[in-house]
């Protein structure tokens, strides 16, 4: 993704290092800077996003009340993402379980669509497979340009889903999509640092549409 | 945990609360790192959170920042996750978990693998589980409700830097020799100190087969109950003092401790 080697994160760092309690130590210092700024950027998003997450949760509530089915996707580290999702709204900690799956988990699938139709359409197709018009998409890709990803969000936008899609960087072609109702987009260059907030913001997501469901506000 | 209406994400993101210990943090990336210069692979395991596991092997398989290189990362999860790792696990590899300290499969897995000779990195939130011998690595994050740190970003940060700074620690090869094997006062194999052993075989009523940091070896059960396959014993001078675990995971029996 981005080219920075570590080396340049790390300037501090004598090559030629034989101390181990030194290195340690600039290790723990580096660490500690990060997981300040990764809970920064995390407070600094939910906050832009606040108004997006209340109106996405609510129409997810709506339609989950409906009978509504959650369908996500992502690649890589971003599949996680989307089974971490499903995880969630499955299996929640609280609260109610709620009818969710990700397009990541069946490998027959999966390798059939890759092998047969190329790996752009491997979520798309399963949109068409699976889908009816009251259910909901979220997308998952920390660039906003993984074309399959993409290519799913405009099936279920078509097949009249309610979509929602996850974001970073400068939010790539994703943020320019009118086929993504909802599109999360997290400012920063660090894939890490993205995932970590688009982590962040799908649990206010989850909290949102517990809460909406509880209450029962119509949307 | 409390109601349904409960809003958990905004107040639990305060700089430095509830986050581990950067420390720890560091000193796990340096073990591991030297693990793996010396060829180990890395089990990632998250029974309760699937993903996690997979997200971690994703991470050093095939990393985001281009030309680092890839490393042996493989996630395990199911049913037979004990059965398998037994397997395909050597000597001298990591086991990565991600869980409560009240994950019964992880904490299995934990005192498990320390007789199969692994290094092994906990991660996790909430209370704290009690650190097993050998090279094992707890990182935690102490205040934590665990359910909401595996979802707030913060449980991905941790083994997201886990992965950066291992890297880092690549860039000094004169620091990836391993530690001593036999330092004094504090070796574990001279000390007084018992050891974690797995049941491999039973040879009548007082010697057993045992795996002990990686190596099989013949122990004398006279002093503990009936041993079968898979119990876990503390073992003291080829002696076995206690059952820490009786059966597999799963198998509805539970150890003593």
């Amino acid at each position: 993704m981005t080219g920075e080697p570590t080396g340049f994160l790390y300037p501090f760092i004598e090559a030629e290092e034989t101390d181990a309690a030194s290195l340690v130590n600039d290790l723990a210092t580096s660490a500690r800077a990060k997981m300040d700024a990764s809970r920064t950027l995390r407070t600094a998003t939910l906050a832009h996003h606040s108004d997006m997450v209340l109106r996405a949760g609510r129409s997810m509530a709506g339609r989950f009340a409906r009978g509504g089915r959650l369908y996500t996707f992502g690649n890589g580290g971003s599949s996680t993402d989307a089974e971490g999702t499903v995880e969630l709204f499955r299996n929640p900690p609280h609260g109610r379980p709620l009818p969710a799956m990700s397009l990541v988990d069946d490998r027959a699938v999966l390798t059939a669509l890759a092998n047969d139709v190329g790996f752009e359409l491997v979520f798309s197709r399963q949109i068409i497979a699976h889908v009816q018009s009251g259910d909901i998409a979220i997308g998952f890709s920390t660039s906003g340009d993984s074309a399959n990803v993409l290519r799913a969000l405009d099936e279920a936008w078509s097949r009249k889903l309610l979509t929602i899609g996850l974001s970073g960087y400068d939010g790539g072609a994703m943020s320019g999509s009118e086929h993504v109702e909802h599109c999360f987009v997290v400012r920063s260059d660090s894939v890490h640092r993205i995932q970590e907030a688009q982590d962040a913001l799908v649990l206010q997501l989850w909290a949102t549409v517990q809460r909406c469901l509880v209450e029962g506000s119509p949307s | 945990m409390g109601g349904v209406t409960t809003l958990p994400v905004g107040e639990e993101l305060q700089p430095g609360e509830g986050m581990a210990r950067a420390e720890d943090l560091a000193i796990a990336a340096l073990a591991i790192a030297r693990r793996f210069a010396a060829g180990a692979t890395m089990w990632c395991v998250a029974p309760q959170w699937p993903a996690h596991g997979r997200h971690v092997a994703v991470e050093f398989v095939h990393p985001v920042i281009v030309g680092k290189r890839a490393l042996p990362a493989v996630s395990v999860d199911g049913a037979d996750m004990v059965s398998a790792l037994r397997l395909l696990a050597r000597p001298g590899d990591v086991l990565v978990a991600i869980s409560a300290a009240d994950d019964i499969q992880a904490a299995d897995l934990m005192q498990r693998s320390e007789a199969w000779g692994l290094t092994r990195l906990w991660l996790g939130a909430g209370p704290r589980p009690a650190v097993g011998g050998g090279e094992e690595h707890v990182v935690w994050m102490d205040g934590a409700d665990p359910a909401v740190a595996a979802r707030s970003g913060d449980m991905v940060m941790l083994y997201h830097l886990l992965w950066e700074l291992t890297h880092v620690v690549f860039e000094h090869p004169g620091l990836l020799e391993p530690e001593p094997e036999c330092r004094d006062d504090v070796c574990i194999t001279c000390s007084d100190e018992g050891r974690v052993a797995e049941v491999r075989a039973v040879e009548d009523d007082d010697r057993a087969e045992v795996l002990v940091n990686g190596s099989a070896e013949i122990v004398d059960v006279s002093l503990v109950d009936k041993v079968g396959i898979g119990d876990l014993l503390l073992v003291h001078a080829g002696v076995a003092i206690t059952t820490l675990r009786s059966g597999m995971p799963g198998s509805g029996e539970r150890g003593h401790s």
